[in-house]
């Protein structure tokens, strides 16, 4: 093993050896390493290029925060993760990790040539440099753009996981298990609450796992957490760990991520790679502790620059040196810890440098005592090596005067420039943020949901501070449900309390014009682009982070934020609580689509409904169409016939001698009640009082507004009954409006309003030899053309099932739709079909349904209109009532715009050479020659071919088209412009003689 | 997701269960054919679209079926009260008052 892991140091297996690969190189770790801490174990902190600059990275934190470390992982086909974070990314025997953004190789980038000319990519890069000439942007700037920037490659292959999501309800939800959160679930749990505690690492412990030396109640902090969760697993406490809290939402929902099997080297395939959690919780916790910042100086983002306290932990956690000589620089006393502990494991500390005059004087002892250097008052102004940090350029800072520089050699540079609050969810929740002068962070505020926040998330520092904060914070969210619970009290020894403070970007005696001071490392902002974006006029922090694009990236600004909003503080001479924050949005760490997916994917991505007959269809070849959710029969082909050639044939035999159609989408609803017959009147533009049962009624139905909504032909069972149907997508619309009138503008109507769409199978037969097939199976109905004429309906029993039947026609044939029980659907389907064979009965689809229909002119609600037509437009003056005093559109047609001349009126169309067939959509103008753009006056609504007339035939809406028949209109299309004249719609059999028997 | 109260059903249940159905408080005038072209455009089409607590119409769509008016504050997306139809409009002051 590497002289860079500690034996016997940190939460790591020592005896259990993992071996994984980073780009095809071997590499040795132990299990409970992360790919950051294994790679940081064999020396190496190269592991990634920058976004922009293609610059040479290395991790710079141990935790969910890494903006540099962004990796692939592959376990084997269509397992491939883009963008992983290293330090995040648990190893496993096997696993494979390549480097991203960099080609030929990590080591040597061709696209690092960016990072040379990086006066070109500064800040609103975008909007300059790529301007002009426009031609240049899609053969020139945007491929070079594309190739140049960007994170990992998106997988190709579909993902072989799964996805699992649940509910969880919960009295307290404690987000973050580190010193706060275990505090605040003993509180919780001990007052007798169900209690569920997550964290987002694979151990709780936060950061205390990080500090072994502590001691809290006499006992090592490891031993303590050992011993907190064995009491929290006694009193039923939940604990979730590998489980990211990614959002916070609405009345205490709170979103969780758990990962299940990223970690694992051989998943037994049957558990989800990942769950998602809606959490719905009566107290929320927050306990998400605190992200240290970078210190903002030239050549910050070089390898082996590196956050102290990730240091620290990579140390206590990971048996890991990340150096063997290392120089600190801070602005807050934590990184002093980290210096200790990393001499005390070996590590020579070259010095430690304060950019405060005066550090604290035990901290100052406890270094010397140690022999290290320790340069207070001092900045860094530059960093030299290429691959990874060899040298660090500092100087003293005497009042606002930078000294003479000095030269420092290390291997790593670990700095601290504080700590800031991690109030991502709280800030979901519209919480408000106040600005902490003492702290130099934003700090919560005003609270939106029942939530606390414990511990270092509120400003607090020190273990003994943030455990006793966490207990009486657990305290309060159980006091707030009613129940006692009396908060602990913590006394820990060799705590670490500290203070600091907060920076701009370090002073330097160089250019500051040419520094590369990263504020963004990973969308690669630096202190001179947000210096810029100001110069340019940003003045609203949220245009210098879209000008900037600071904060932007996958980490969201976690570590960017506070020093990007001191460093435009500065600039606009405006204090940090009138610059404000940007915005923090879900998710707190990126998710994968999956998560959000869950089990909704294939065939539960959304449901199909399917008719009592689809079966029946699917045996017998049908080619199949959505309608709304509905899949339903297309046209049934026969062996080697395209939909042309089955459609026609369907048509033929149909109006030759019978077809058979599946009619059961059509929406239902039963209206029933002593005032049905008030309502249907209200409803529907046409009369119903005189209406007998017995007899049926193609009804119209419009908005208030005056265009028609639907329509559908409806029966009169009863004086009090009525069968109504609408358009298969407009069943539930339907029934919706109908109950809004009913229960909001007409209370006092007694009418019930049932959906029976789905109890029904419709089956509708058409033909001049309909009835010759149906009436043997008919019994009580006498079905002579005297007693039971076009446009009846009666109750019956049709093959030995109850049954509402109808003599109805959509086709313009002799025409029947018998509704039985749906479970008597496909056998009555069958009984027909074996009895019509004798008449050669053609089952059709939709398509010739369309066909037969567009024949007679007859509309489809939706496709003829588009919610702009009227009756009148639509040629349906007919169907409304004139005499009623008022129905749900009837003052709507009397608006001006509806009553105005030269609307659009649905008409015929015929293509002058008799054999094109229109494309439905098409435009339509007067005059073809007209200089572009042309003025469109309609468009074609359906078109379609015609075996009945001969032709194909089509139907538009046209402007003043009532005025235009016989007239010629042309329709232009990209090759050519089609002729055409305008006629009626009825295309077939205008005088209705066919529906007669 | 938010969680709503049904005055009908008097339980809060979730958002899923519901459908917003447009500004509350909005008859439709009992003889239509007696507005002004301008009284029926305003009826149809004018709206309020305020910044702030709104007065506005849910249907428990996935339970009782009911419609019932909420007052709900456009800018935090909370509701300050859902009541029946033909309970008389709240006063917003005292709503105001009641939710501080
Ligand atoms: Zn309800």
């Amino acid at each position: 093993m590497s002289s860079f892991r500690v034996s016997g140091r940190g939460r790591v297996d020592h005896t259990q050896p993992i071996q994984f690969t980073f780009d095809g190189k071997k590499i040795k770790g132990f299990k409970g390493d992360t790919v950051a801490s294994a790679l940081l174990a064999n020396g190496i902190h190269l592991m990634g290029r920058s976004f922009k600059y293609h610059r040479p990275r290395g991790a710079v934190t141990a935790g969910s925060e890494e903006p540099n470390a962004l990796v692939g992982t592959r376990r084997g086909p269509g397992r491939f993760e883009p963008n992983t974070r290293a330090t995040v990314q648990e190893i496993w025997d096997g696993l494979q990790v390549n480097s991203q953004n960099r080609y030929p190789s990590l080591s040597f980038d061709i696209g690092a040539i960016n990072d040379k000319a990086y006066m070109l990519f500064s800040a609103g890069f975008y909007y300059k440099t790529f301007m002009w000439p426009k031609s240049f942007w899609d053969k020139v700037y945007e491929p070079f753009i594309r190739a140049a920037a960007g994170l990992g490659v998106s997988p190709t292959e579909p993902d072989p996981d799964h996805y699992a999501s649940r509910y969880l309800h919960t009295d307290v939800l404690i987000i973050g298990a580190g010193p706060a959160g275990l505090a605040a679930a003993v509180s919780a749990a001990r007052a007798g609450s169900r209690v569920t505690l997550v964290d987002e690492n694979p151990e709780a412990g936060g950061s205390l796992l990080s500090e072994p030396s502590a001691m809290i109640e006499d006992m090592p902090a490891w031993d303590w957490v050992a011993k907190t969760l064995a009491e929290l697993k006694e009193l039923g406490v939940k604990v979730m760990t590998r489980t990211t809290a990614i959002g916070y939402y609405h009345q205490n929902m709170v979103g969780l991520c758990e990962k299940l099997t990223d970690h694992l080297a051989s998943p037994d395939g049957e558990t989800p790679r990942e769950r998602m959690w809606r959490v719905r919780a009566k107290q929320v916790v927050l306990a998400q502790g605190a992200l240290e910042k970078p210190l903002v100086f030239d050549g910050n983002d070089r390898p082996g620059v590196m956050l102290a306290g990730s240091a620290q932990t990579y140390l206590n956690r990971y048996g890991v040196r990340v150096g063997n000589k290392a120089v600190i620089v801070t602005s807050h006393d934590s990184a002093w810890y980290a210096a200790f502990d990393l001499a005390d494991a070996g590590t020579t500390i070259a010095a430690i440098m304060d950019t405060r005059a005066e550090p604290n004087g035990d901290l100052v002892a406890e270094a010397t005592k140690r022999g290290i250097r320790i340069m207070a008052g001092h900045t860094v102004t530059g960093t030299e090596g290429r691959l990874r940090i060899k040298s660090v350029r500092v100087n003293p800072i005497t009042g606002s005067s930078v000294g003479a520089a000095e030269v420092i050699g290390c291997d790593c540079l670990l700095m601290s420039g504080g700590w800031t609050p991690s109030l991502h969810l709280f800030s979901h929740t519209k919480g408000t943020l106040k600005w902490d002068e003492e702290r130099q962070t934003f700090l919560p505020d005003h609270k939106a949901e029942e939530c606390e926040i414990a511990g270092a998330g509120r400003g607090l520092w020190g273990i003994e501070a943030v455990l006793n904060d966490g207990a009486e914070m657990g305290a309060a969210a159980v006091k707030s449900l009613g129940k006692t619970s009396k908060a602990a009290s913590y006394a820990v020894a060799n705590d670490r309390p500290g203070t600091g403070v907060s920076h701009k970007e370090l002073p330097t005696d160089l250019d500051a014009g040419k520094a590369r001071a990263f504020v963004d490392y990973q969308n690669d902002v630096t202190a001179k682009d947000l210096r810029l974006a100001v110069r340019e006029g940003m003045r609203s922090i949220e245009h210098v982070k879209r000008y900037t694009t600071n904060g932007m990236a996958t980490d969201q600004g976690k570590m960017s934020n506070i020093n990007g909003l001191n460093i435009a503080s500065d600039a606009l001479g405006v204090p940090q609580p009138k610059v404000g924050l940007t915005t923090f949005r879900p998710p707190y760490t990126p998710t994968t689509f999956g998560a959000f997916c869950g089990y909704h994917k294939g065939s539960h991505f959304e449901v199909t409904r399917k008719t009592p007959i689809d079966s029946w269809a699917e045996e017998n070849g049908a080619a199949y169409e959505p309608v709304s959710l509905w899949r339903r029969a297309w046209y049934f082909p026969k062996d080697g016939e395209d939909m042309h050639a089955a459609v026609s044939r369907e048509c033929r035999a149909t109006r030759a001698s019978v077809g058979i159609f599946d009619a059961s989408t059509l929406g239902k609803i039963e209206v029933v009640g002593p005032d049905a017959v008030e309502f249907m009147n209200r409803m529907y533009t046409n009369p119903w009082t005189k209406l007998a049962p017995g007899r049926a009624r193609y009804g119209l139905l419009l908005g208030d507004d005056g265009f028609i909504r639907d329509d559908g032909v409806i029966g009169r069972l009863a004086d009090d009954r009525f069968h109504v149907t609408t358009t298969t997508g407009g069943a539930a619309r339907v029934l919706n409006m109908m109950e809004d009138y009913l229960q909001t503008e007409w209370p006092d109507l007694d009418v019930w309003l049932t959906s029976t769409t789905e109890q029904w199978a419709t089956i509708a037969l058409n033909g001049p030899n309909a009835r010759k097939v149906l009436e043997p199976f008919v019994e009580g109905l006498d079905m002579s053309d005297e007693a039971f004429p076009h446009m009846s309906v009666a109750e019956c029993r049709v093959g030995g099932f109850p049954a509402r039947l109808f003599r109805i026609s959509f086709t313009g044939e002799v025409g029947f739709e018998v509704n039985v029980p749906a479970h008597a659907g496909r056998a009555l389907w069958e009984m027909l079909f074996e009895a019509g064979k004798k008449y050669d009965i053609c089952p059709y689809g939709t398509e010739t349904m369309h066909v037969l229909r567009a024949e007679k002119g007859y509309i489809i609600v939706g496709q003829d209109t588009d919610g702009t037509v009227t009756p009148h437009d639509a040629g349906l003056s007919w169907a409304i009532g004139k005499m009623k005093p008022d129905f749900v559109g009837k003052r709507g047609l009397a608006r001006p715009d509806l009553v105005a001349e030269g609307r659009k009126q649905l008409i015929g169309l015929l293509t002058e050479d008799g054999k094109t067939k229109l494309e439905e959509g098409a435009q339509i103008v007067l005059d073809p020659n007209q200089p572009k753009p042309m003025k469109m006056v309609g468009h074609v609504t359906s078109s379609y071919h015609s075996d009945a007339a001969g032709r194909p035939i089509a139907m538009a809406l046209l402007e003043d088209g009532f005025n235009r028949m016989g007239e010629t209109i042309y329709i232009p299309m990209p090759d050519r412009v089609i002729k055409a004249t305008v006629t009626g719609t009825v295309f077939f059999d205008p005088e209705g003689a066919r529906l007669k028997l | 997701m938010l969680l709503i109260h049904c005055p009908y059903c008097n339980q809060t249940l979730p958002e899923a269960e519901f459908t917003y159905a447009g500004e509350a408080h909005i008859a439709r005038p009992s003889d239509p054919s007696s507005v002004s072209d301008e009284e029926w455009r305003d009826f149809l089409f004018i709206r309020t679209n305020v910044k702030g607590p709104h007065y506005e119409r849910w249907r428990h769509f996935h339970g009782c079926g009911r419609y019932f008016n909420a007052v709900r504050d456009t800018v935090s997306d909370r509701f300050l009260i859902t009541y029946k139809t033909d309970d008389p409009r709240p006063e917003l002051s005292k709503l105001l008052e009641k939710s501080k």
